[in-house]
């Protein structure tokens, strides 16, 4: 086990990349734990997967190095680097019985039978197959396929991390939450490094201690789950995380005063002089409608998912989400929206500023 | 419910059975009406019931000639499939060389078989022939007129050269459709040169694979066109397979009905076979969606 440094990182599928658009990872330093269990979330074509074929080794990065604990495996063989990687659909070997599937990561390195035997028992218990160990895996439903590929990613105790790439993507969703559930009591008993990379913020924000946004071939945050809801680093965190994501909203930022279109909005921190295209962003469920406190509001739709209700409304002519409690009524007497001042985060270009220093 | 009877439907199979009737039954039924007849030309026919079946099943020609035929389909075979297999697994997988390779391994397979025979018979030739030329001028005693291993080697060589794209053509498309991650996962897993052959794409090519042993087996095994041209059948009758000894009876003795016997035992030994390759391949569907 060690932990994982990525040194200027960045990848082009391009021999000849001429500008940071061609590149499809752009440069980035990070430094992964030893034994955290991290999720890499962002939407299709983010980069998430070209990055874990970078750390598994299928993929050799165009510039910069990746480091093991204080190894450079940069140029090291896939198995060199003693990785497990589940995929997102289920490979598995269709002419080997359940058993062989599971026993050949260890086979493969020459592992003695009776340890082999106990660590595949030990597995097939885990996922649930210890009925079916003697059948052939042609033939298996995708999500007992699923289940061994899992298996045999997890079959190895010595390894240095190990990567899932959406690995869910085709299971039930009944199962899914069983199998996310294993793996995090996994990761808990055996303290091995995992990185999940998915497209779904439940999946990320439930698994992971730490979550790594990415976009547009950037991590624009890593952080815990709450960080991620409270202070989003960046506009498409606060979009992507959440349901409904944060609200954005043009403004112009004068000391602690948010100015929208004449309407003035009370920040919980003064800020310095902030330049480029300035944003407030408030979660949904920092914005109470009321009858007569803030900023106007036209209800244009209210849409009852459960637990809470969504409003939609137009304030300054932007469409925003508003989170209503289950025993609030929502009538034609809430013209107003309020936002709490300190749940308000400020952006200039999509990124988020920090108040001033010492400001009141 | 009950369901409506209505015979005219039948009328619509109509076109396909006088159509069908005229290209396969008919033809088959007159090869079949020599057979069990003794004719001397002018229409005149002799019961003969299974007397040429007989002749032919104790023949020692037909045996030699069915010993050579499958000897020559067995060779052809344990060196096609292996080298079509090793080929399509060194083909280039994309990009500009991909398709020169495709094109290059194409062009065998588009050249009419007796252009084949011909191209062989002059290339081997002693005198004229590049091949045969240079094989003696290296101090090789070769010669496919004279020396019946030599007329082996020289059919044997150039069905090779002809068949082996076809094999190596239908593996490459078996080849293609295994998805990256599959490889991904044996370098994870560390699996050897041999194992990601042996449980990847070995198993994804079997489909493919069985039809092509099946085209190259039947193929093979009425392979007419390219020995006739190149041996003649010869020396002696060294290359005389099924169907060349099959032509030399009916054409050049005109023993009709033991001919038509022989053609009706050779054709049901193909469909025979082809039957047993179609069970197994349809076996193995089976066991991939089950």
């Amino acid at each position: 086990m060690a932990q994982i440094t990525l040194k200027n990182l960045a990848h082009s599928y391009h021999p000849t990349p001429k500008g940071e658009q061609d590149f499809a990872l752009k440069e980035m330093d990070h430094v992964w734990q030893d034994g955290g269990a991290y999720a890499l979330l962002g939407s299709s074509g983010c980069g998430k997967t070209t990055l874990l074929n970078i750390i598994s080794g299928l993929l050799k990065p165009s510039q910069g190095r990746v480091l093991f604990g204080d190894r450079d495996v940069t140029d090291a063989e896939t198995a060199e680097r003693n990785i497990a990687q589940v995929f997102q659909f289920p490979v598995v070997y269709d002419t080997m019985t359940v058993r062989d599937n599971l026993a050949f990561p260890l086979r493969n390195r020459g592992k003695d039978a009776a340890y082999i035997a106990r660590r595949v028992d030990q597995i097939a218990r885990m996922i649930g197959m210890e009925t079916i160990l003697d059948r052939k895996a042609r033939g298996l439903t995708a999500d007992a396929k699923q289940k061994i590929s899992l298996g045999r990613g997890m079959v190895r105790e010595d390894v240095n991390a190990i990567l899932f790439d959406e690995p869910l993507t085709v299971i039930d969703p009944h199962m899914k939450w069983e199998l996310r559930t294993q793996l995090k009591q996994l990761h808990r008993e055996f303290g091995h490094t995992m990185i999940y990379v998915t497209h779904d913020q439940t999946e990320a924000l439930t698994f992971a201690d730490k979550v790594v946004v990415m976009y547009d071939g950037r991590v624009v945050q890593m952080g815990t789950p709450e960080e991620l809801f409270e202070t989003p680093a960046h506009t498409f965190v606060g979009y992507f995380i959440g349901s409904p994501g944060m609200n954005l909203l043009p403004a112009e930022i004068r000391g602690s005063t948010a100015h929208l279109q004449g309407a003035a909005v009370p920040l919980g921190a003064a800020y310095g002089p902030v330049s480029g295209r300035t944003q407030i962003g408030i979660r949904p469920e920092y914005a109470v409608l009321t009858e007569g406190d803030g900023l106007p509001i036209a209800i244009r739709r209210v849409e009852d998912v459960g637990r809470h209700r969504i409003v939609r409304g137009e304030v300054a002519g932007q469409m925003i989400s508003v989170i209503a409690p289950e025993a609030m009524p929502v009538g034609s007497a809430l013209t107003h929206v309020r936002f709490t001042p300190d749940r308000i985060n400020v952006y200039a270009d999509d990124w988020r500023v920090a108040p001033a220093e010492g400001a009141v | 419910m009950e369901k409506t009877q209505n015979n005219k439907a039948w009328f619509l199979v109509l076109p396909v059975l006088v159509l069908v009737a005229f290209s396969a039954v008919i033809p088959l039924m007159t090869v079949v009406n020599y057979a069990v007849n003794d004719t001397f030309g002018n229409n005149q026919f002799f019961w003969a019931g299974l007397e040429w079946f007989d002749e032919m099943v104790n023949s020692q020609r037909l045996h030699d000639a069915l010993g050579r035929q499958i000897l020559f389909s067995a060779i052809i075979l344990a060196i096609e499939v292996p080298l079509g297999i090793y080929i399509a697994l060194n083909m280039p997988k994309k990009g500009f060389w991909a398709s020169v390779c495709l094109v290059l391994m194409a062009l065998p397979l588009l050249i009419p078989f007796n252009v084949v025979g011909t191209i062989w018979q002059i290339f081997g030739r002693v005198d004229i022939g590049l091949l045969g030329h240079y094989l003696a001028k290296l101090g090789f005693d070769y010669n496919y007129v004279s020396d019946p291993v030599d007329a082996w080697i020289t059919v044997i060589v150039m069905d090779v050269w002809h068949w082996t794209s076809l094999v190596a053509l239908l593996c490459y498309a078996g080849l293609q459709s295994i998805p990256n991650a599959y490889y991904q996962a044996a370098r994870v897993d560390q699996a050897s040169r041999w194992a990601v052959f042996r449980y990847i794409e070995l198993p994804k090519m079997a489909g493919v694979l069985l039809i092509a042993v099946l085209l190259r087996f039947m193929d093979s095994f009425m392979i007419y066109t390219e020995p006739f041209v190149v041996t003649g059948g010869g020396p002696g009758n060294s290359t005389t397979f099924l169907s060349i000894d099959l032509v030399k009876m009916a054409i050049g003795q005109f023993d009709l009905g033991p001919a038509a016997a022989f053609s009706i035992m050779y054709f049901l030994v193909i469909l025979l076979v082809s039957w047993v390759f179609y069970t197994v391949m349809t076996n193995l569907d089976k066991e991939e969606g089950k």
